[in-house]
């Protein structure tokens, strides 16, 4: 089949020009809670494969509406499905709601740091998510559980609002079930019959199956949880330089040019979004960034 | 008795407590079995026990009309139950059940209570190890206070 020129031309500029978004078709949408839904995507014109690494982001672009960066949550064994999911709370996750299968949405991307899953080879892994923080984790989770051997103790520590909001639930039930994860679950609050735990994400730290001082942490959630899940990942004895957490700023460019995730001495997109702890603790505490 | 006095001693809760207290502490412990789903206190009895739990799961729950209980949190394997019996008027202000079959062990707080009113330096100890647990729950009701997995368009 002869290739179109026009196309291999914008394949090309696609892959040189990080502003110029990417159409691609909408293949299924899942509802996974309430307010909280998963897409998955596919490259439009003869784009095969969007690789990427866990922890990264992407600019989804809704026609008409606007722009927002989501970080990916799907296999990146699986780079021909781009999913994302992310909570409908703003206008454009609104309109991204609405949209059904064959629908297009622009792609820019993949953007920022990932999660250093090579720092944390031949030893032990926490992974501590928080509500919808789960989803930049599960990439990290995806990767860690196909090379489980290189690893020493995984433990999922997961935490959210009411059992109703929890996330990804088959998938939770799965990794359960292995005999090599450790995954703990609990909700800020519950009504009676509810069989799990009751109370917030840093209760389960003290307990958690892992030894302190040959631990890599990767922390995701709202800022407040990551911090205080850092001060008791600290307490437990990890070392803060094994601690790494995933920021979200209101970012617009994602490549270090606009400056509107700039968060002290660096930019959010471009630097991160996933930072050391040790890196950023101080900045986490001023309410001005 | 004997077997008491290791578990105690071995608990984090009495870890570093000198022997002459344990001993003294060991005298107002009992084992205590609950099923699942059994009332373990309920709010407005007298407070006369706390808790140390060896196996399963209990949950603190508040009634309120027209809903089910709330549960307010869980505590399993290796946590205090229940401050009340140290703090007067000595009342439950919540409802305790367990969850799943949960094995613990009782200590009696009448008797520590008299015990602490004659010794204050094991009194001072026991209310020191207290405070730790009461400044953890109420940091984490902090945190739940905050809803952070709450709405914030």
């Amino acid at each position: 089949m002869a290739t179109d020129p026009k196309l291999e031309t914008l394949k090309v500029e696609f892959k040189r020009n990080p502003m110029m978004p990417w159409p691609f078709r909408i293949n299924r949408v899942k509802r996974e809670t309430e307010d909280t839904f998963t897409i998955e995507l596919q490259p439009s014109g003869d784009l095969e494969e969007f690789q990427f690494q866990p922890g990264q982001f992407n600019m989804l672009y809704v026609y008409g509406v606007g722009e927002i960066p989501i970080s990916i949550s799907g296999d990146p064994l699986q780079p021909r499905v781009l999913v994302h999911t992310t909570r409908a709370v703003g206008t454009v996750t609104k309109a991204m709601a609405k949209l059904r299968r064959g629908d297009i949405i622009g792609i820019r991307g993949p953007f920022g740091k990932p999660w250093p899953i090579e720092n944390a080879v031949g030893q032990d892994i926490v992974f501590v998510a928080g509500g919808i923080g789960l989803a930049p984790l599960r990439p990290a989770l995806y990767e860690v559980v196909e090379q489980r051997e290189r690893f020493g103790k995984v433990v999922l520590l997961y935490g959210t609002r009411t059992p109703a909001d929890v996330l990804f639930r088959q998938e939770l039930e799965h990794w359960r079930a292995r005999f090599d994860l450790e995954v703990f679950v609990t909700v800020d609050r519950a009504m009676s019959g509810w069989k799990g735990n009751v109370g917030v994400v840093t209760t389960l730290i003290p307990r958690a199956p892992f030894d302190p001082r040959n631990t890599v942490a990767f922390v995701c959630g709202p800022e407040v949880m990551m911090r205080f899940t850092a001060i008791e990942l600290v307490k437990r004895g990890v070392n803060p330089n094994t601690i790494y957490v995933s920021l979200e700023r209101n970012m617009k460019c994602a490549i270090g040019l606009c400056g509107h995730c700039q968060f002290g001495s660096y930019f959010v997109c471009k630097d991160g979004p996933v930072f050391p702890y040790s890196v950023i603790k101080d900045l986490l505490v001023k309410w001005e960034l | 008795m004997e077997d008491l006095q290791r578990i105690l001693a071995e608990h984090k809760f009495f870890k570093g407590l000198q022997q002459e207290y344990l001993d003294l502490i060991v005298g107002c412990a009992s084992n205590v079995r609950f099923d699942a789903g059994q009332k373990i206190f309920s709010e407005g009895e007298e407070a006369n026990q706390f808790y140390l739990i060896r196996t399963g799961k209990v949950a603190i729950e508040l009634k309120a009309p027209g809903q089910r209980e709330i549960i307010l949190e869980t505590l399993q394997e290796g946590d205090i139950l229940g401050w009340s019996w140290l703090i007067p008027p000595y009342f439950w202000h919540y409802d305790g059940k367990a969850l799943e079959l949960t094995r613990m062990i009782a200590m009696d707080g009448k008797c520590l209570r008299s015990k602490c009113e004659q010794d204050h330096d094991l009194g001072y100890e026991l209310l020191k190890r207290f405070s730790s647990i009461i400044v953890q729950r109420f940091e984490a009701t902090r945190l739940q206070l905050l809803d952070v997995y709450g709405d914030r368009s």
